[in-house]
C-alpha cells in the first residue's frame, strides 16, 4: 500500500490497470481524456499486457468491449456526456448480452449549449439501459469503486458505470491508498467468462427472440424476451446483498468498506438531510458542519449505488428523518430531479412517516454549488410547515437570470 | 490454380432449413464462406438478412460460433472479437464481420473505415443485395439508379450507386476482392486466400435477392450471372496493390463478350419503371467502369 497524490483520472487510469484490465477501447472526450490516455502509456511502456483498441466513436468502444467480453477478456472503456449518449444503443446491447464491462463515466453536461463542465444529466440519462451506476465521492472511492465493480460485475455478469464528477474530481489531485498489486489479485481473480466459445459446440450469441418461451432441439422450454428480461431486473433486484458483500469484503481487505450503499455523515441525530450523489456528497457533508456550528442539526445522505436502487437502506435511513433536502445536478426534464421522484417513491406507503421532501437542481454545467448555498437550501427546507408548501417541481437553486 | 468443384470440403456449416426466403443467394454464398474458413471461425453480423438466415433462440442452422450486435457496430464487433482473441492468446481463429449493404454502405461505414484505418485483423465482407431488405425493400446508397423500392416507389430512385467498393480501396485494406454468389467457386477461392492473409480483408458480395428484386426463386443463380456478363458486377481482386480481373469477368475482357445491360436490367420487376434514358445512363457507367478496369488489368 503506497499513498499517492493522483487526479481522478489518473486514479481511474490506476486501477483499471491493477484489474488488469485485458482490452482497453480508447476514445477522447473532455473530462475523461486522461484515463485513455495514461492507460495508453501502461501498454506502450509494457506495464500492462492489454490490447488498445483506438476507436473511432464511443459507438465503437462500446461495440469493442462487448464482443472482447463475449470472447472471455476483461474490457475497459470510460467516457462522458455525448459519448455516452453516442452509446445508448449499445449499452442496452451490453446489458443484455449480461457482459461484465467496467467504464468510468467522468459526468458532464450534454448540448446543447455545449458545455465540457459537469453535471449528471449523462448518467442519469442511461439509468434505464440495465447497467449497475455507483457513484464516487472522492478518488479515492473512484479507485476502490472501479475495483469493486469487476468484481460484482463478473459475479452477476451486469456491466457497471463507475460515475464521478468531471473536473470537480476527474483533473482535482487528492491523496489516494494505492494497494499492491497482489492484494488487488487476491481479490479480484481471473476472468471467467460465462459462456465459452468452443469450435466443438458453436453458439449463437444474442440472436433473435421470440416473444414468448419457446422449446429447443433439447426439448426443454427456452425462454422469451421477456423472460430473459425479466432475469436481468431479477439479478439487479438481487445484487444489493452481493455489493454489500463483496463491499465488506474489500473493506476487510483494504480497510476502507463498501458494505452500505449510502455514504452517511452525521445522520443520527439529524433535523434535516441532505440527499445526494457523487462530490455534492463531500461538499454537503462541510456545509453540515457549518450548519451544525450555527445550531442546526444537519446530516447527509449521498448515495454511492444508484443502480440497484438501495430502496430499503433509504426506507430504513430517511422515514425517520424530519426533512430532507434533495440535492442533485440533473434533471427529468417536465417533472424535477430523478433523485428526488425515486426517493419519494421509496417513502411512499410508509403510513404518514414521509418526510417533508423538497427538491433542488443545482450545478448544471459546472455552476459552482458553494457549502453557504447548501446552508440556504437546509434553511429553506426548515421553513416548509408542510407538504403542500413544498413547490410541485424541483427547485432551481441559482441566483442568476 | 482455382480450387475444382470436386474438392471442395464435403463439411457442411449451414444446416438445411435456414429462415432465408426461398431462392435467396445468401446462404449459398454463405456456405462456401464457411466451408472456406472453416470450423475456427466467429461470425459477427448485425439486423440484417444473415439474422435471419442464423435462425431465432434457441436453435440455429448454422455450425460456428456467432455474436449477434447492433446494426452499425459489425467493424466495432470484429475489432472487440480480435482484439479479445489477441488478448487471451487465440491466435488461430478467423473473425469474420458480416453485414448487408445498409449496415455497411451506409450505417456500418464509419466502424468498418475506423477499423480498416487501424488494420484491424479481419475478413469484412459485405453481402450486397442493393436495398434494406430485412425491414422490406427500401431504397440503400447502394441501389442503383433506375430501381423501385418501397421508398422510391413511385419514381425509381435517381441517384446512382455509391462506389463503396473504391471507398475501401482506399484504405488501403491488405486484401480487396469482389464476387458474386453465382460463382461459388470464384468466392471459395478468394475466401480461402482472404483466410492466409493478415490485416483487414473486404470482399464485396453481390447477392440477387428474389423477393426485393422481383424475378423467379428458380432464377437466382442466372441472375447474378447476368450482373456478370453484363459488366454491372466485376470480379477482381486487389492484392498488394496489384488489380487483377478474375474467373468470369476475366473471361470476358479476354472474349470481349460482355452483354447489353438491358439483358440484365429486363429480368427483374425492380427496374420495371426504369426511363430509357436511365437505362442509357446505366450502360454508359457500366461501359465507363468496365474500360477502366480493363485498363488497370493491362487487357
Ligand atoms: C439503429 C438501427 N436502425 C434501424 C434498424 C432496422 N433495421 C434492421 S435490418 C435493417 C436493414 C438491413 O439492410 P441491409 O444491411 O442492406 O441488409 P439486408 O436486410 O438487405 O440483408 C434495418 C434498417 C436497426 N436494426 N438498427
Ligand atoms: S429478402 Fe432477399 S436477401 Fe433477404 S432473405 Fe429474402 S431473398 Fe434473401
Amino acid at each position: 500500500m503506497a499513498t499517492k497524490i493522483l487526479t481522478g483520472n489518473q486514479t481511474a487510469a490506476l486501477a483499471a490497470k491493477l484489474c488488469r484490465v485485458q482490452v482497453i477501447a480508447a476514445y477522447p472526450i473532455t473530462p475523461q481524456s486522461k484515463i485513455p490516455e495514461e492507460l495508453s502509456e501502461y501498454v506502450e511502456r509494457g506495464e500492462l499486457q492489454a490490447e488498445f483498441v483506438r476507436v473511432e466513436s464511443e459507438h465503437s468502444a462500446m461495440g469493442v468491449c462487448i464482443s472482447a467480453s463475449l470472447v472471455g477478456a476483461r474490457a475497459f472503456t470510460a467516457t462522458a456526456a455525448n459519448g455516452l449518449a453516442y452509446m445508448h444503443e449499445q449499452l442496452h446491447w451490453a446489458a443484455g448480452a449480461r457482459v461484465p464491462i467496467v467504464m468510468p463515466v467522468t459526468n458532464r453536461g450534454l448540448g446543447a449549449p455545449w458545455t465540457i463542465l459537469n453535471d449528471m444529466q449523462d448518467s442519469i440519462a442511461q439509468r434505464d439501459t440495465g447497467w449497475m451506476q455507483f457513484y464516487c465521492l472522492n478518488n479515492q472511492e473512484i479507485l476502490d469503486q472501479v475495483i469493486l465493480a469487476y468484481k460484482v460485475a463478473e459475479r452477476l455478469l451486469v456491466p457497471v458505470m463507475v460515475c464521478f464528477d468531471g473536473f470537480r474530481l476527474s483533473h482535482t489531485m487528492m491523496p489516494v491508498e494505492v494497494p499492491d498489486q497482489e492484494a488487488v489479485d487476491a481479490f479480484l481473480p481471473p476472468f471467467t467468462p460465462a459462456y465459452h466459445l468452443d469450435p466443438e459446440r458453436p453458439v449463437n450469441i444474442n440472436p433473435v427472440v421470440l416473444t414468448d418461451p419457446i422449446p429447443g432441439a433439447d426439448g426443454r422450454l427456452y425462454p422469451g424476451y421477456m423472460g430473459i428480461r425479466r432475469r436481468l431486473q431479477a439479478t439487479l433486484e438481487s445484487a444489493l446483498p452481493v455489493i454489500a458483500e463483496e463491499g465488506r469484503a474489500f473493506g476487510e481487505r483494504f480497510g476502507r468498506s463498501y458494505e452500505d450503499p449510502i455514504f452517511r455523515y452525521r445522520t443520527e441525530d439529524a433535523d434535516i438531510l441532505f440527499v445526494t450523489m457523487g462530490s455534492l456528497g463531500s461538499e454537503a457533508s462541510e456545509a453540515c458542519d457549518v450548519l451544525r456550528d450555527q445550531g442546526i442539526k444537519a446530516g447527509v445522505a449521498s448515495l454511492r449505488v444508484f443502480r440497484p436502487f438501495p430502496k430499503r437502506a433509504i426506507r430504513d435511513l430517511l422515514a425517520t428523518q424530519a426533512r430532507l433536502a434533495v440535492v442533485e445536478k440533473a434533471i427529468s426534464y417536465g417533472l424535477e430531479g430523478a433523485l428526488a421522484t425515486e426517493i419519494k417513491a421509496a417513502l411512499y406507503g410508509l403510513n404518514g412517516r414521509q418526510p417533508i421532501t423538497a427538491g433542488y437542481i443545482v450545478g448544471l454545467g459546472g455552476k459552482d454549488v458553494k457549502p453557504l448555498d447548501l446552508c440556504e437550501i437546509a434553511r429553506q427546507t426548515l421553513s416548509f410547515g408542510s407538504h403542500e408548501e413544498v413547490p410541485e417541481h424541483s427547485i432551481w437553486f441559482s441566483n442568476e437570470i | 490454380m482455382p480450387t475444382a468443384l470436386m474438392d471442395l470440403p464435403e463439411k457442411e456449416y449451414i444446416l438445411p432449413g435456414t429462415r432465408t426466403c426461398a431462392g435467396c443467394g445468401l446462404p449459398i454464398a454463405y456456405r462456401h464462406i464457411l466451408k472456406a474458413l472453416g470450423p475456427k471461425t466467429i461470425v459477427t453480423l448485425p439486423a440484417c438478412c444473415l439474422t435471419i438466415l442464423h435462425g431465432m433462440y434457441p436453435k440455429t442452422p448454422v455450425l460456428v460460433n456467432a455474436v449477434n450486435n447492433v446494426f452499425g457496430g459489425t467493424a466495432a464487433s470484429a475489432s472487440g472479437l480480435a482484439a479479445g482473441l489477441k488478448a487471451l492468446g487465440k491466435e488461430d481463429y478467423v473473425v469474420l464481420a458480416m453485414a448487408g449493404d445498409g449496415g455497411t454502405f451506409d450505417m456500418g461505414i464509419q466502424a468498418l473505415s475506423g477499423a480498416a484505418e487501424r488494420q484491424t485483423n479481419f475478413i469484412y465482407v459485405c453481402y450486397d443485395n442493393e436495398a434494406y431488405m430485412n425491414t422490406g425493400v427500401q431504397r440503400s446508397s447502394a441501389t442503383p439508379s433506375g430501381a423501385i423500392t418501397t421508398t422510391t416507389p413511385v419514381h425509381p430512385k435517381e441517384q446512382p450507386k455509391k462506389d463503396f467498393i473504391q471507398i475501401m480501396e482506399a484504405h488501403h485494406p491488405a486484401y480487396l476482392a469482389t464476387t458474386c454468389s453465382s460463382y461459388p467457386m470464384d468466392l471459395y477461392d478468394k475466401f480461402s486466400k482472404a483466410r492466409h492473409i493478415q490485416g483487414t480483408r473486404f470482399i464485396h458480395l453481390a447477392v440477387p435477392c428474389p423477393a426485393g428484386w422481383g424475378f423467379p426463386t428458380r432464377e437466382t443463380v442466372k441472375i447474378g450471372r447476368l450482373a456478370v456478363e453484363t459488366g454491372v458486377i466485376v470480379l477482381y481482386e486487389v492484392e498488394d496493390g496489384i488489380f487483377r480481373l478474375t474467373g468470369k469477368s476475366l473471361n470476358l475482357a479476354k472474349t470481349r463478350r460482355k452483354r447489353p445491360v438491358e439483358d440484365y436490367v429486363k429480368t427483374q420487376a425492380r427496374f420495371r419503371k426504369m426511363t430509357p434514358e436511365q437505362m442509357e445512363a446505366f450502360q454508359k457507367a457500366v461501359d465507363e467502369r468496365w474500360e477502366g478496369f480493363l485498363a488497370r488489368a493491362g487487357i
